[in-house]
């Protein structure tokens, strides 16, 4: 740890660092492909992804001996085209990923701040919020919410940034603990700053790097818990496309189509796999004496 | 040491009280259980009925203290489907996802450890860089179809091994490969900097020089001091295993623990699922009191937090 500033640094310097990072500029350009497919996707493809088709069922990729450029990545047991379906799921896991880690990120950051800040009592709550939170297994919880309150979006999201705070907590906690003793804080005070002051100016903006780093961790959490939901039958309903489901429609038919599960697995563990290299990225472009 | 445990303790029973309460509140937020359990074309009569037997009419604290005082009995009252004991279930059920813990946590460790002393030892080797790229693989592979894509390849296109069933241990296979490389990565690490903070020590460099040889330093001096860490991160792990059983057991169908609590869950059939959160919640709340008394006991600056 160290390393802190009372500002940031250049911001030149860093996305010059950016750049030279090969794994990070990889891993952003396979996410940026993944977000604009999301984003984009009625143009990107002919069909819709409810239409079904029932004269063009079980149509294998293109690269099989039955298949066709029409539907190049096939079309699944209703007859929808795959393809579509994969770049409308882009868009359940994106955004289930990128608002529950960012609500997550909210509670966690709030409780963190002031248990490290404050100290003593409140710290002794919200310690023992985080130990709660930690002894709930998260998957049983979550399949429990999601069959009371029924799996739309604003469920799984809200259910999600309720169970996804923790990481978020712990590590604020430490670094404000340790903020709290630079002197700069102690400068800040004797300028007459005000609590809040301190919290908004000196120490949230030491921990932003830290905390980006965390969201892209949790987001990456989010995705892979939304479709293991999914995939249980409990998360995002059908007809909606969502990788996980997906997987969870092609699984009866493991034995005789693999490229049912196999397509959209690829894919969300790509997605993931990109979101946690973009976060390795960041986090060794800002911290460089992080490293060990 | 007497003070940090008694506070740990006092943390632990505090925790699972408010477990407790939370896993109670769950057939409420379902809505009115009396309806739930009369079923759809039950009468008011019926549901009328139904609330007296299960006294839904008593005071909440009522309810929450008698059915708190059957729990620590070991009765979880009757799951709604099943029309059986949750406690007879639980216990049905247990040793198996036990088992499958177990054993996934036995491959972590396989592993985990090997790789991560074989990292500390030539860091920035081939063999760091490998073990690095498996912990960034693994962490991305989403479980479910990791497990899916084992069955694909050793029961569909090889044929070596059975794709579900418990019947035995070979039937554990995959399964608990699923369940356990996802704790690899994490354990893999920790072994590595525990193993390098070791062998940078002033007793490694006298055992050097004293002229030991050095598998023996490795093995029987280092790795010995080494691994208490990650012992109490397998305890954390395996209390995270068993509560995300659920979907391995799910694909492999393997009727354990976590099977159960989805099943009941599907069925809007709460109590099992209370009784399975209130267990999982209470080995994960033992197993790092175990965890931190075990640090605590071999790094005492610890207990002065």
């Amino acid at each position: 740890m160290g390393g802190f500033t009372s500002h940031a640094g250049a911001p030149g310097k860093s996305f010059r660092g950016f750049l030279s990072h090969h794994g990070l500029v990889v891993s952003g350009g396979i996410l940026g492909l993944i977000f604009i497919g999301a984003v984009f996707a009625p143009l990107l493809s002919a069909y819709d992804p409810y239409t079904q088709d029932l004269a063009n069922r079980h149509i294998p990729p293109v690269w099989y001996e039955r298949g066709t450029w029409e539907h190049f990545l096939g079309t699944d047991a209703l007859g929808r085209d795959y393809w579509t379906r994969l770049l409308y799921g882009a868009r359940a896991s994106l955004f289930i990923g990128f608002v529950s880690a960012t609500i997550a990120g909210l509670l966690g950051v709030a409780l963190g701040v002031s248990a490290g800040y404050f100290g003593g009592r409140v710290d002794a709550a919200i310690t023992f919020l985080i130990n709660l939170r930690l002894s709930l297994p998260v998957i049983l919880v979550a399949l429990a919410v999601v069959a009371l309150f029924s799996g739309t979006f604003l469920v799984i999201v809200v259910l999600l940034g309720c169970l996804l705070w923790d990481r978020y907590a712990v590590v604020t906690r430490t670094l404000t603990k340790q903020l709290k003793e630079k002197e700069f804080i102690a400068s800040s005070v004797a300028l007459g700053s005000s609590r809040t002051g301190i919290i908004a100016k000196d120490i949230l903006p030491n921990l932003a790097n830290h905390l980006i780093v965390v969201w892209t961790l949790e987001i990456a959490h989010a995705i892979l818990l939304e479709a293991a939901l999914s995939f249980l039958g409990l998360g995002v309903q059908p007809p909606t496309p969502s990788w996980g489901l997906m997987v969870s429609e092609g699984k009866d038919l493991l034995f005789f189509e693999g490229w049912l599960i196999a397509i959209p697995g690829c894919a969300l563990f790509l997605l993931v796999l990109s979101i946690n290299l973009v976060g390795d990225g960041i986090r060794d472009v800002t911290a460089p004496e992080n490293l060990t | 040491m007497t003070r940090y445990v008694i506070g740990r303790l006092a943390l632990a029973a505090g925790v699972m009280l408010v477990v407790s309460m939370l896993s109670f509140s769950m057939i409420y937020m379902a809505g009115d259980p009396a309806i739930t359990i009369a079923g759809e074309s039950a009468t008011d009569a019926d549901i009328n009925a139904v609330r007296k037997f299960y006294r839904f009419d008593d005071p909440i604290y009522a309810q929450y203290g008698a059915w708190m005082a059957n729990a620590l009995r070991g009765d979880f009252g009757r799951s709604y489907y099943l029309r059986a004991p949750v406690g007879e279930l639980i216990t049905d059920r247990f040793p198996t996802t036990l088992l499958l813990g177990g054993l996934a946590m036995l491959f972590a460790m396989a592993l985990a450890v090997p790789l991560g002393v074989a990292a500390a030892v030539k860091p920035n080797s081939l063999v760091d860089r490998l073990s690095l790229m498996i912990s960034v693989l693994g962490q991305a592979l989403p479980g479910f179809w990791f497990g899916l894509m084992l069955i694909l390849l050793f029961s569909v296109k090889l044929r070596w091994l059975p794709p579900s069933g418990t019947e035995s241990l070979k039937n554990f296979i995959m399964p608990a490969i699923t369940l356990g490389y996802y704790a690899t990565p994490a354990m893999m690490r920790l072994t590595r900097t525990s193993m390098l903070d070791v062998l940078a020590s002033d007793y490694i460099r006298t055992a050097h020089a004293k002229g030991l040889h050095p598998a023996v330093i490795l093995f029987k001096h280092a790795l010995r001091n080494a691994i208490a860490p990650v012992v109490s991160l397998a305890a954390v792990q395996l209390g995270f295993m068993l509560g995300g059983s659920v979907v391995v057991e799910s694909i492999f169908s393997i009727h354990g623990l976590g099977h159960l609590a989805w099943e009941s869950i599907s069925r809007n059939d709460f109590p099992p699922v209370q009784a399975i959160i209130l267990t999982l919640s209470m080995l994960y709340v033992a197993l790092t009191f175990c965890a931190d008394v075990l640090n605590a006991w071999l790094d005492p600056s610890i207990r002065l937090e």
